[in-house]
């Protein structure tokens, strides 16, 4: 008999956030790695006041971005080395549950590097960019670059290249998300009108159902074996 | 079964001719119509059309620029049916489809991006400018390349061919993206062919404006939309079939 769906895919987020709870290995190298390439960010670009208010919302997506690959890398090569993803396969759960489970967990780590990077982006930058929509723009799309990234991460961690293969193959699919995530989010800074920008997000929520969809029947054929 | 038994069966039996006389009669046909249809489309682009009234000759270089892009599209749209064909078969001979198509798309639409930079010297005066849509043909070119570079880095044929169809599926949204980037971001500077431009694009032309323009690029889309890739796709799908008899034979010779 099989576990039903949904406690499956909480049971693995559980067990992702128990071990993150316990290591802090995700969320403290992620978190240093942000707030580093917020530092040096700010020093490569030599901002002033206007500059800051075009190239914030780029600063912010870039880190997001990178800091994302970190989490998404180590966050599947664990399964792999440990040999937890045999038994996730031999479990009697659907292959799909394995997918919504680890992308929960990929979504709420990345989550939090993002949730703290908009205080200290605030203070660092001296812009106001903890906004209501900010944080819906945040939400989404980091929900669109954890889908396509746990899919892609499944993949990479089982090539040769391993780690470094993640940004090359990520980064050309995950570009509609961050064109639109820029996009809003620098509107959004720069208090243009709503009509102006509200296609952006939503755009990106098309994005983000056509990713989940495409992503959620794909996976099953990059774990079998 | 194991990796080398999978390519063994799968092998064409070597014939005995080579080289053109050994290729199926519809390919020969096809191929010979496909290089004279090139020399009548550049003949038509070159000769027939008028030039343009604005741009001056430039311009003929849009006789390629714009249906190397559909070839292109052609070819990523064969690794996309190759790639769902072969997760629901699992028959090697679709990856081998995926392949071709990514291979021939990469090549076109690199030649759609230099044909490009090519027109702009002159028209905008500047090789490269981060357009939209040049950035996001760019991009798609990568995209392709990281493709063959994920199936480079994987060993198991059988993983490799999964891995490769999943990719490939994915990989068509930066094709797409290129394709509406110039309806949904106004601030493009490229002009739109089908359809009203966008206001500040630079560089659109009328297609009744100057004689024979309709007719060169009717000649022309059909040879590199269609003729070139297909023909192309066809040598490659026939290379590889080559390779795997070779590996093949390799692994017969090594097991012994």
């Amino acid at each position: 008999m099989k576990t039903p769906f949904w406690q499956a895919v909480f049971a693995i987020a559980r067990k992702d956030l128990r071990a993150e709870l316990r290591s802090r290995e995700l969320v403290n190298t992620m978190g240093l790695f942000a707030l580093l390439s917020v530092l040096i960010f700010s020093f490569a670009l030599e901002l002033d006041r206007a500059a800051r208010q075009e190239s914030i919302s780029g600063v912010l997506w870039v880190t997001v971005v990178f800091a994302s690959f970190l989490g998404l890398n180590r966050s599947l090569a664990m399964e792999r080395d440990q040999g937890n993803i045999d038994a996730l396969l031999l479990a009697p759960i659907h292959r799909n549950a394995i997918f919504a489970g680890k992308l929960l967990g990929n979504f709420l780590f990345t989550l939090v590097v993002g949730l703290v990077l908009l205080p200290v982006m605030s203070l660092l930058y001296n812009m106001p960019l903890i906004q209501p929509w900010i944080l819906v723009i945040l939400l989404l799309g980091i929900a669109g670059f954890a889908t396509v990234g746990t899919l892609l991460a499944t993949m990479t961690v089982q090539t040769r290249a391993r780690e470094s293969l993640l940004p090359i193959v990520m980064l050309p699919v995950a570009l509609p998300v961050l064109l639109a995530v820029v996009r809003s989010s620098t509107a959004v800074l720069n208090n243009a009108p709503i009509d102006d920008w509200i296609a952006w997000p939503q755009i990106l929520i098309v994005v983000d159902v056509v990713y989940l969809t495409v992503c959620f029947l794909l996976f099953e054929y990059v774990i079998e074996s | 079964m194991n990796a080398a038994q999978n390519i063994q069966s799968q092998a064409v039996p070597a014939k005995g001719a080579s080289g053109f006389a050994a290729w199926p009669p519809l390919l020969r046909i096809l191929t010979i119509a496909t290089l004279i249809a090139i020399l009548i489309g550049l003949y038509m682009g070159l000769g027939y059309a008028g030039t343009d009234v604005e741009q001056g000759d430039v311009q003929r270089i849009f006789y390629i620029h714009m249906p190397v892009f559909f070839g292109a599209f052609i070819a990523f749209g064969a690794t996309v049916v190759g790639g769902i064909q072969y997760l629901r078969t699992r028959k090697p001979k679709w990856d081998t489809l995926a392949l071709a198509g990514a291979e021939v798309g990469l090549a076109l639409g690199l030649l759609n991006v230099v044909t490009g930079a090519i027109w702009a010297r002159p028209i905008w005066n500047t090789w490269w400018t981060w357009d939209p849509r040049l950035t996001s043909a760019a991009i798609m070119c990568l995209t392709y390349a990281a493709y063959l570079m994920l199936r480079n880095g994987i060993e198991n044929p059988e993983q490799r061919r999964r891995f490769a169809a999943v990719y490939g599926i994915l990989a068509i949204v930066t094709v797409i993206m290129t394709l509406v980037v110039i309806r949904i971001r106004p601030d493009t500077i490229h002009p739109a062919v089908i359809g009203p431009s966008a206001q500040n694009a630079q560089g659109t032309f009328e297609l009744e404006a100057t004689r024979g323009v309709g007719a060169a690029l009717g000649m022309n889309f059909p040879v590199w939309a269609l003729l070139v890739p297909i023909t192309l796709m066809w040598h490659r799908i026939r290379l590889q079939n080559r390779v795997d008899q070779v590996e093949a034979m390799k692994a017969e010779v090594l097991n012994q």
